[in-house]
């Protein structure tokens, strides 16, 4: 049997580390639902949605009382929405975003994932309409989300796309101006984007899936920052093995969850992702790790180091403890959702740049970040494609999300509220990037990719 | 099926008698028990079986609720297998 020592270790991880199951998603194929109508083509989506989708908020509210784990959001993802919509009459797709919305109401879930297109190499018909549809499309929703793959390792970067993201970056600020830009926070920039992300706003479920998948993504930040005060001081050795026991008994619950979720619901267990994703809670957060492995501040000298360290850490205490791993699995860095980044770009020690260089070593990217309002269109391109090019040179995932707060500047705070938090307004470099941005055309993938 | 129950609060008298009584009175079998005082926290651990003949789950934990504010002590079910995922390969 457990001795009392084991559940009562499993008990303070919940209560007092805030260990939770941080999503169940259902990945959706609508590749059925396409239609050369775009009325009868939202009528399938929203049909199959709310079908396959109908007990999934309960049966995760369900496991969680069973087993006494929080699992704090239900969501969907869905194919990405330009090759849905591509193949119908629509000229904008905001009836489909709408129609997402009606969907993610009516199944209860707080987000649906996959107003999206891939554009890494060029557009389609559907590509075009789909981006400059987002603006609206999220100002008009409340619970859908939108990501653009821009670049991969195998595509190069389309540096058309990363100029045109910028535009609809601001545009989208703007036209959700009344709400601090909150459209921004649901936009997603990729690189190398991939198919079984269960984590928002980047969640789509790609080509390449099944019919219908549940995908499981696990947090914990306050228990790998718990074990490691117990070892202060001790060598890096010591420090690594620490955070892999620990993401191995994280990753445990999330494989439990998961085989669970997917045998009630009868939907086959797609992956468990292996992210340390923060909340806005004290005691919850990723900076606080990198701090109490001895930074006094979370972007000083050391930080990119420590999160290489406990990224990869991460994942090789966790692979073991799932059968099948995949999503994102790193350490997320948004700075709005996570106390410690915030108080680090308060007070100026955590820059843009120094979180850029964190980006090369952990999960996902530039995520999260308030800069001010009034900054150029091309300056956002600009930084989409320096994380891109990371992306793509490195064979990672890498994103942008990144919030132009329409009439703030820096020294100004922005309020999102829930898991999204607050930030304050970052700087960026004031030196124009534009004629850069203005050639377009495409950055060659690199000679890395060449492997066959 | 095999739950935990784990009691965690002040001591007094009658902590045991609720919940052994609660358990006794849905069918719910026990099949170990382990209880510590510790700094006058009262903590106990309970391994629990469900059985054919025994109430649903979800209204033993209802029940096991209402005791717990009642007493003012921290009761929680837990489906033993979070425990083993946890704890053991």
């Amino acid at each position: 049997m457990i001795n009392s020592r084991e559940i009562m270790e499993t008990i303070k991880m919940i209560d007092d580390e805030h260990l939770d199951i941080r999503t169940i998603t259902m990945g959706i194929s609508l590749l059925d639902c396409i239609d050369s109508s775009a009325e009868k083509a939202c009528e399938k989506i929203y049909e199959k949605i709310t079908r396959l989708a109908k007990d999934l908020v309960k049966t995760g509210e369900d496991i969680s009382r069973q087993y006494g784990i929080p699992i704090i959001n239900k969501r969907i993802s869905v194919t990405p929405i330009s090759i849905v919509a591509g193949a119908s009459d629509a000229e904008n797709y905001v009836m489909f975003a709408e129609t997402l919305d009606r969907a993610a109401k009516a199944t209860g879930v707080n987000f649906i994932g996959g107003f999206s297109a891939l554009v890494q190499k060029g557009f389609t018909k559907g590509d075009r309409i789909l981006i400059e549809s987002i603006p609206e499309a999220l100002a008009k929703t409340e619970r859908v989300c939108s990501s653009v793959g821009v670049a991969s390792t195998k595509a190069g970067i389309n540096m058309d796309a990363v100029k045109l993201m910028g535009r609809i970056i601001k545009k989208t600020a703007e036209i959700t101006a009344d709400n601090d830009s909150f459209g921004c926070a649901k936009l997603v920039v990729f690189s190398n984007a991939v198919e079984d992300n269960p984590f928002m706003a980047g969640a789509f479920h790609g080509v390449g899936e099944g019919d219908c998948v549940i995908n499981v993504g696990v947090s914990g930040p306050g228990v790998v920052k718990a074990a490691l005060s117990k070892v202060k001081g001790q060598d890096f050795g010591t420090v690594a093995e620490t955070i892999k026991k620990t993401a191995f008994k994280i990753t445990r619950m999330g494989q439990l969850v998961a085989q669970e979720a997917s045998r009630r619901l009868d939907v086959p267990f797609g992956i468990v992702d292996l992210s340390l994703a923060p909340t806005p809670e004290v005691g919850d957060s990723v900076a606080y790790i990198l701090e109490e492995m001895g930074l006094e501040k979370c972007g000083t000298h050391g930080t990119t180091a420590a999160l290489a360290l406990l990224n990869d850490a991460v994942k090789k205490g966790g692979v073991m403890a799932s059968s099948y791993v995949g999503g994102l699995s790193g350490a997320f860095i948004p700075v709005s959702e996570d106390a410690g980044m915030i108080a680090a770009a308060e007070c100026g020690t955590l820059t843009l740049d120094k979180l850029e260089a964190m980006t090369c070593v952990c999960s996902v990217g530039l995520d999260m970040i308030a800069v001010p309002g009034e900054t150029p269109a091309e300056t956002i391109s600009a930084i989409i494609a320096d994380e891109a090019a990371i992306g793509m040179i490195n064979q990672k995932t890498t994103a942008v999300r990144i919030i132009p707060v329409v009439g703030k500047g820096v020294g100004e705070s922005v309020e999102f509220g829930g898991l999204l938090g607050y930030a304050p307004i970052m700087p960026v470099h004031k030196e124009s990037s534009a004629e850069f941005i203005d050639r377009g055309g495409r950055i060659p993938a690199p000679i890395h990719s060449l492997k066959n | 099926m095999k739950a935990v129950v784990s009691v965690m609060g002040i001591d007094r008298t009658g902590i045991i008698a609720k919940v052994s009584g609660c358990l006794y009175n849905h069918g719910v079998n026990i099949l170990d028990i382990n209880q510590t005082i510790m700094q006058n926290i009262f903590t106990m651990v309970m391994l629990v079986e469900f059985k054919d003949g025994s109430a649903e789950y979800n209204t033993v934990m209802t029940e096991l609720d209402e005791i717990g504010r009642e007493i003012g002590v921290d009761i929680r079910m837990q489906h033993e297998d979070i425990f083993n995922s946890m704890h053991r390969i």
